[in-house]
């Protein structure tokens, strides 16, 4: 490029080209981020130490105590234990029918595909097409299973099983999926091997299959337990929040914080609802960092 | 793949039963959702709800379309989505891009801090953001639909990942062909890294249209209604409106189902990258 001397002014505009160039081209990406994640983190500590009045319009300054008052209260202690039971109830089970259903489908079967694509199809639904579907499966008067008592929307002790039903059953396809890719990554070899050491298909499955592809199992069950702590569409269409305020998870409870007057309180359970993502995304960006894969 | 190639046939058999069987189980809400769309709600309920429709609407999906309202709710959805996945997939690639081929200061911290959104979802920052949204005067409006949505850093490490991969030759090579980084991104990075960059933007596409809570927060005008958001009102009418509800809810599940069908590698290429949810 240049002919004479500045070897090195040219090296040094350059990389004040890609300074410049790197800055707009994070600049975009950079203004969502400060807006909508960042500055609101920010105002949620904010409104944690407040109270507002019922129009929005003053606060008045409470403090660091209106943190523990919120966070040792009956209202959050109960959301949290709802959202822990949630988890409880889907993801396990979960888990399970998902490898139970890749575990059958990763064989060599003529039109194996189709059953692969089955098992898939949930993936189709959004969680609110799930609601609406198992709102007319389990509804309390209408529903095809309005008389199994152990799911009903109607009552406060088993309406949450109802709603963690339409949540495994939707999720269901994206378990399957990762498995199956999980299972096939998977040597042949390594069955061919256990299995000329005499082991039987049930002992293969849990000596060999279970520990190889733990670190998928992991990832999944990781990506569930966000999902079960996010959920909110399911409660919100199938019950909700009630009966007697049986469904009411945490999400539920930030969602219906939105008047000024209960923004504080909101604020302050959204905190919380933050150390746990704070906790479990953490331990699936530490697994995600490993296992992306890309190209052909 | 476990060897099954010289399996005895009745253990064939045993496994396709096993699997039909699954798939029966899988499929039943889908059957049944079918099932109750297609009968008049009434004459269902009094045939004692059995397995089959009964009084059988043909026209029910056209029905639900004009009783539903689903037009409106079908462009709000599509049009959230395509700026939703354009602005991604743009922000993202951009971003990208500069964490892989450019060196500048803090790099890192600023990487770091890009990451960090990702341990924010829209749950936890609702209240502020539906206030910036409201002091904006932008609920019901696309801005305010799609606003938290406009970057990812989920898009940003992947894209980054795919880029990583290039290699170095090719740069040097297109370096000494006089490629500035414009001219690399676009003749060079965004080529190579296609299966990549498809596979997220299918992603995009299913969280964009399947997203129900925030909608749900900005929205308080029925025509502003996503599709998603919709249903909750369709669903919650008179039971003998039901039919509607479940008409509405397949029709909303069919554009993702195309997508698993024509984009199934992709699809699960992106699902397997990095759960997202639906």
């Amino acid at each position: 490029m240049s002919t004479d001397d500045p070897h090195v002014r040219h090296l040094g505009t350059r990389k004040t080209r890609d300074t410049v160039l790197a800055y707009a081209f994070l600049v975009p990406s950079a203004v969502i981020f400060v807006a909508f994640f960042f500055y609101p983190l920010y105002r949620l500590f904010y409104l944690g130490l407040y109270q507002q009045n019922r129009f929005g319009t003053a606060e008045r300054y409470i403090g660091p105590s209106q943190y523990t008052k919120v966070l040792t209260s009956k209202d959050f202690l109960d959301g949290l234990s709802i959202s822990g039971r949630y988890v409880l109830l889907t993801v396990p089970i979960g888990l399970v029918l998902g490898v139970m259903l890749a575990v059958s489908a990763n064989r060599r079967l003529r039109g194996i595909k189709i059953f692969q694509t089955i098992f898939a199809s949930t993936v189709a639904t959004s969680v609110a097409v799930a609601s609406v579907v198992f709102f007319v499966l389990i509804n309390p008067q209408v529903g095809y299973f309005r008389d199994v008592s152990f799911l009903s929307l109607s009552n406060p002790n088993t309406a949450l099983r109802g709603v963690a039903l339409s949540s495994v059953w939707q999720n269901l396809g994206l378990t399957f999926i990762i498995t199956l890719a999980g299972l096939q990554a998977v040597p042949e070899e390594i069955y061919e091997a256990a299995t000329l050491d005499g082991y039987g298909p049930i002992r293969r499955f849990f000596r060999v299959t279970l520990p190889l592809i733990s670190p998928t199992m992991m990832f999944l069950m990781v990506v569930l337990v966000v999902f079960a702590f996010q959920a909110f569409a399911q409660i919100d269409i199938l019950t909700g929040g009630g009966p007697a305020a049986s469904t009411q998870t945490l999400v539920w409870k930030i969602f219906n914080s939105q008047q000024p007057l209960d923004q504080g309180t909101g604020s302050v359970m959204a905190i919380g609802l933050f150390g746990i993502t704070l906790v479990v995304t953490a331990v699936q960006f530490s697994i995600l960092n490993r296992r992306v894969h890309y190209g052909n | 793949m476990a060897t099954e190639l010289n399996q005895p046939t009745w253990k064939k058999v045993a496994w396709y039963l096993a699997l039909s069987l699954l798939s029966v189980v899988v499929l039943f809400p889908v059957y049944m959702a079918l099932v109750r769309a297609l009968s008049t709600p009434v004459s269902y309920v009094k045939a004692g709800q059995p397995l089959h429709p009964v009084d059988i609407q043909w026209d029910i999906f056209r029905r639900a379309w004009n009783l539903g309202d689903l037009g409106p709710k079908f462009l709000v959805s599509t049009v959230v989505t395509v700026i939703i996945v354009s602005a991604q997939l743009l922000t993202a690639l951009l971003a990208a891009y500069a964490f892989t081929f450019l060196i500048f200061p803090f790099k890192r911290v600023l990487f770091a801090l890009f990451m960090a959104t990702l341990m924010l979802p829209i749950e936890v920052t609702l209240i502020p953001n539906v206030q910036t949204i409201r002091d904006l005067h932008l609920l019901n409006s696309y801005p305010g639909l799609v606003g938290p949505f406009l970057a990812t850093a989920f898009g940003t490490f992947l894209i980054r990942q795919g880029f990583m991969g290039i290699p170095r030759d090719l740069r040097d090579a297109s370096q000494l062909d006089g490629f500035g980084h414009l001219a690399f991104l676009r003749r060079v990075a965004i080529p190579v890294t296609r299966p990549v960059i498809a596979s997220f933007a299918v992603i995009s596409f299913l969280s964009a249209w399947n997203q129900y809570t925030w909608p749900r927060a900005v929205v308080t005008q029925g025509r502003w209604e996503t599709i998603q958001i919709g249903l909750k009102s369709l669903s919650a009418a008179k039971v003998e409106e039901s039919n509607i509800g479940l008409a509405a809810a397949i029709l909303a599940a069919l554009p993702i189902l195309v997508l698993l069908i024509f984009l199934q590698r992709q699809l699960i290429r992106g699902l397997t990258a990095g759960a997202v949810k639906g």
